[in-house]
């Protein structure tokens, strides 16, 4: 059996037909895909958007198609402590309807309901090109106009050495909102591929709440596209705690006037893990606002990646676009690679970006050294201040307090 | 306050929109044919009169150069450049190697009057006593196409010490010195353009500053392309030893035209324990007309090497010519305690092209360096900043701050900055800040309020925008600097 972008290819012919959807669109992204191949892995030419990041490990990799025991799945969920609200529970890329319970009338899975959307763009993004080619399930959600769609929570178990490459959506009507909580884990070396895209009609509000928490040998790609309409909000907040070698990518465009993204993300990385935050805010509107906080925690050999665009369109004139992105270095073996970059063809308008990198100030440890904390204590306290400003903007207190403790759980196992 | 008058004055002096060092000169010249190989190479060595050694490492460039793909990642967009539509020598026609300045053709010595170069030191010197001005003279060498026609003050910094001269006579005179530090700062193969450069350089300046010696004036290079159809392709060496000095200056003009030429030069600078060199350039090719038609292709590799502890490299370049400029004066930080900074002011208008930065490498302990970069753009044209800041896993305590500030002017310009900041070391800090906006229109108001015209107002806006990074420049370049940038701001506004 082949690996690597052969591998994915062949599957793809071998399943060629029984795919749900557009076999049209499947085929051009193969097509892309076979050209692009993975990002690090069998390309001849380097692509910048993924200079720091390379997915040779993926295309070394051997993804098993058998499944595993059920059981192993529950645990893994019942481990979780989700929320008391509507949940969506994809295992394996596939949804069960068993574990999933409180999902309203604005639920389908692509299986059944494939579309592919108007976002995305495989030709450009060699992970999207695959996802698209090989989808097979995945979750859209559809809030209509004026509503509230609550809190709902979209999970991914993992539990075997395979693969999956979910297809999810977010349909907000006009002034409707949704706040869609996230959550990954599971266990083994497997690659998780989502591709999800977000349309927010005018005045709708969608809060996204991110917890990436997979298992320590696994691969993890989400690519987002998010369409935010006139007056609406994109709220997002990505927690990137687990993966072996994990990217978030997100590109979120501001088409209405007087849209506003906050693209906020926190990465916690220790022992040899590598994870990238990659984002576009793509101002194309007058009037729009952005914000970004992204803050990395370096422990062990982990390596953190972040690359941050703002990019304002001609017509996007008064726009206001903020982005900061700080790296905490805990070890000297530690590296951090941090690319924020602005592009602008607007001449009205105030962007603005900051970048730091370095370890725990000393002045600030002996402070709390002084006043009698032990010194691993100390320590947890300024990493835990240094998060505050990025999860600080989490607004649902019962949802930042699970962040907060999965945030402690990290610290706990840095420390032992 | 002088500053900003002699800024107005200059408005004013200005009458139309133009580059007033578009002429160009009427003169014999000796041209190797067009293209590029192997026999051009050994041409242009052999009129250089080269040892055997330079050739081979020319041949070595060359041969790496056929092997590499021309870069595409800079925020620069041209039609290909034709590398076999090129003279890559051009030398006006006289008996090879002026002995003194009698002997330059007057011709020559006309051009450079006209662009304000003083060239005859006797020039400089009528009516002053010589004892006065001995600390502001400048040294100049100055490079016209593919020679160096006369370097200035020669005997007065032999007597220092200082070696000053161009660098196809530093081959002859000096080989060894050239042969211990060329390419070791800048490789043959570092990237297209240096490879290309190193094939085919024609001249350019050599300097060496013994141990100890603080060099007794600053030293300065101007750069004419003339010749139709031509690349520029200099090299400049600048070596200090242990504990010394030198403030090193640096012009370009090219005639007004309507094709394209090419300009690829690479700078090398070596700084040893202690020593301070500082690089300033002011940019002024040819950056074509209102249309994007013609101007130069300014692609140049600058990089400086500080090895010794404590040692100290600056970069400051103002850069306003160019159709086309793709140039990141670096500096590798070697060094324990070792000094890197750069500061720049980069203008575009019209239909121009600046992809600019820096790369601060840092090796040694206790490493630092600033970075000063502003960008301005006007009219139709794009203007980058792309930096690298590097920590590597030695650069114990390192320290870096960059601000990088974008100036739009109208509306159908692009201003960017792509800053690349890698750490691998903890203690290492590394602070990085941009920001991007329009002209202030309350400042402006108040300008205009005050009786100032429209284009004085912007100007001395923008002069305020630039003034960290000018007052980096020794100052009469610094007076130059903000003629320029009036000058190239021209017609943005109104």
């Amino acid at each position: 059996m082949n690996t690597g972008a052969e591998g994915f290819l062949e599957r793809y012919e071998g399943l060629a037909g029984r795919l749900p959807g557009d076999s049209a669109m499947r085929a051009a992204a193969a097509d892309a895909f076979r050209l692009a191949g993975l990002p690090g892995g069998t390309q001849k030419r380097r692509i910048e958007a993924w200079k720091y990041t390379s997915l040779r490990p993926v295309a070394e990799a051997v993804f098993r198609r058998d499944s595993y025991p059920r059981h192993e799945a529950e645990t893994i969920l019942a481990g979780l402590s989700l929320l008391d609200s509507p949940r969506a529970v994809f295992v394996d890329g596939v949804f069960r309807a068993d574990v999933s319970g409180g999902l309203a009338g604005g639920f389908a899975r692509f299986a059944d309901q494939p579309d592919f959307g108007t976002l995305s763009w495989p030709d450009r993004e060699p992970m999207v090109a695959l996802n698209t080619m090989l989808a097979a399930d995945g979750a859209a959600f559809h809030v209509h106009a004026g509503h509230d769609g609550g809190v709902v929570q979209l999970v991914s178990i993992m539990a075997g050495e395979s693969d999956a490459h979910p297809r999810h959506s977010v349909r907000l009507d006009a002034g409707a909102s949704l706040t869609l909580v996230e959550i990954s884990a599971g266990q083994g070396a497997y690659l998780l591929n989502t591709v999800a895209e977000l349309h927010l009609a005018p005045g709708a509000r969608l809060t996204h709440i991110r917890l990436q928490d997979e298992a320590a040998t696994a691969f993890h790609v989400s690519t987002t596209y998010a369409d935010i309409g006139a007056g609406a909000i994109y709220d997002s907040f990505t927690l990137t705690l687990g993966g072996r070698l994990s990217r978030t990518e997100v590109h979120a465009h501001l088409t209405g006037a007087g849209a506003t993204a906050h693209l906020n993300a926190a990465q916690l990385l220790g022992g040899s893990q590598h994870a990238d935050f990659t984002s576009v805010v793509g101002h194309t509107a007058p009037g729009c606002s952005s914000r970004q906080t992204v803050k990395t925690v370096l422990a062990g050999r982990s390596r953190g990646v972040f690359q941050g665009k703002i990019a304002v369109a001609r017509d996007a004139q008064k726009t206001d676009g903020y982005q900061m992105n700080q790296a905490l270095l805990l070890s000297p073996d530690a590296e951090i690679d941090s690319k924020p970059e602005l592009e602008i063809f607007a001449d009205d308008v105030k962007c603005s970006h900051g970048a730091t990198v370095g370890a725990l100030d000393a002045e600030q440890l002996f402070y709390l050294r002084s006043r009698g904390i032990p010194d691993a204590e100390a320590r947890a306290i300024l990493v835990r201040a240094f998060l505050a400003e990025a999860l600080d903007a989490v607004a649902n207190e019962t949802i930042r307090g699970r962040l907060e403790t999965a945030v402690a759980h990290w610290w706990m196992r840095q420390a032992a | 306050m002088a500053a900003v008058t002699e800024t107005l004055d200059t408005v004013q002096s200005v009458t139309q929109s133009g580059y007033k060092w578009g002429f160009e000169t009427k003169i014999e010249m000796d041209f190797a044919p067009k293209g590029l190989n192997e026999d051009i190479i050994r041409l242009i060595s052999a009129r250089k009169e080269e040892p055997a050694w330079m050739l081979d490492w020319r041949l070595k460039a060359y041969a790496a150069w056929l092997k590499m793909e021309e870069p595409d990642w800079a925020r620069v967009d041209h039609p290909p450049i034709d590398y076999q539509d090129l003279h890559y020598y051009a030398a006006p026609k006289k008996k090879p190697g002026p002995k003194s300045l009698d002997e330059v053709d007057p011709e020559l010595l006309k051009m450079y009057e006209k662009l304000g170069i003083p060239l005859k030191e006797r020039a400089i010197l009528a009516g002053v006593d010589p004892d006065t001005v001995e600390n502001t003279q400048i040294a100049v060498d100055a490079v016209f196409d593919s020679v160096s026609v006369a370097t200035t003050f020669q005997a007065t910094l032999r007597k220092a010490g200082v070696i000053f001269c161009p660098i196809s006579e530093a081959v002859r005179e000096h080989p060894d010195l050239v042969r211990q530090y060329i390419g070791t700062v800048v490789p043959v193969a570092d990237n297209y353009f240096a490879a290309l450069n190193s094939a085919v350089f024609t001249d350019g300046s050599f300097v060496f500053i013994p141990k100890g010696v603080r060099c007794p004036m600053e030293l300065s290079t101007y750069f004419r392309i003339n010749a139709r159809n031509t690349g520029q392709f200099e090299r400049t060496l600048i070596i200090a030893e242990a504990g010394s000095h030198v403030s090193y200056l640096e012009g370009c003009t090219a005639p007004q035209r309507d094709e394209n030429q090419l300009h690829a030069a690479v700078v090398e600078l070596v700084a040893m324990d202690d020593a301070r060199i500082k690089y300033s350039t002011v940019q002024n090719w040819y950056p074509g007309d209102a249309n994007g038609k013609g101007g130069i292709y300014n692609f140049v590799t600058k990089r400086g090497a500080c090895r010794g502890a404590r040692s100290q490299i600056s970069w400051t370049q103002v850069e306003t010519g160019s159709a086309i400029t793709w140039k990141y004066p670096s500096c590798v930080l070697l060094g324990e305690d070792s000094v890197g900074e750069f500061y720049s002011v980069a203008v575009t208008n019209n239909h121009q092209q600046a992809d600019t930065g820096t790369k601060m490498i840092h090796i040694g302990k206790g490493s630092r360096s600033t970075i000063i970069a502003k960008g301005i753009s006007a009219g139709q044209s794009s203007n980058t900043y792309r930096g690298l800041v590097r920590m590597l896993p030695g650069a114990t305590n390192a320290r870096n701050f960059t601000q990088c500030d974008s100036l739009l002017i109208g509306d159908r310009c692009g201003a960017h900055t792509v800053p690349y900041i890698e750490s691998r070391n903890p203690t290492a800090k590394v602070e990085h800040e941009a920001t991007t906006s329009k002209l202030a229109d309350d400042q402006l108001f108040y300008c205009r309020q005050r009786g100032l015209s429209e284009e004085d107002a912007v100007s001395l806006l923008v002069n305020g925008f630039c003034k960290d990074v000018l007052k980096q420049l020794p100052m009469e370049f610094a007076v130059e600097a903000q003629k320029l940038l009036a000058v190239s701001l021209e017609g943005s506004v109104g």
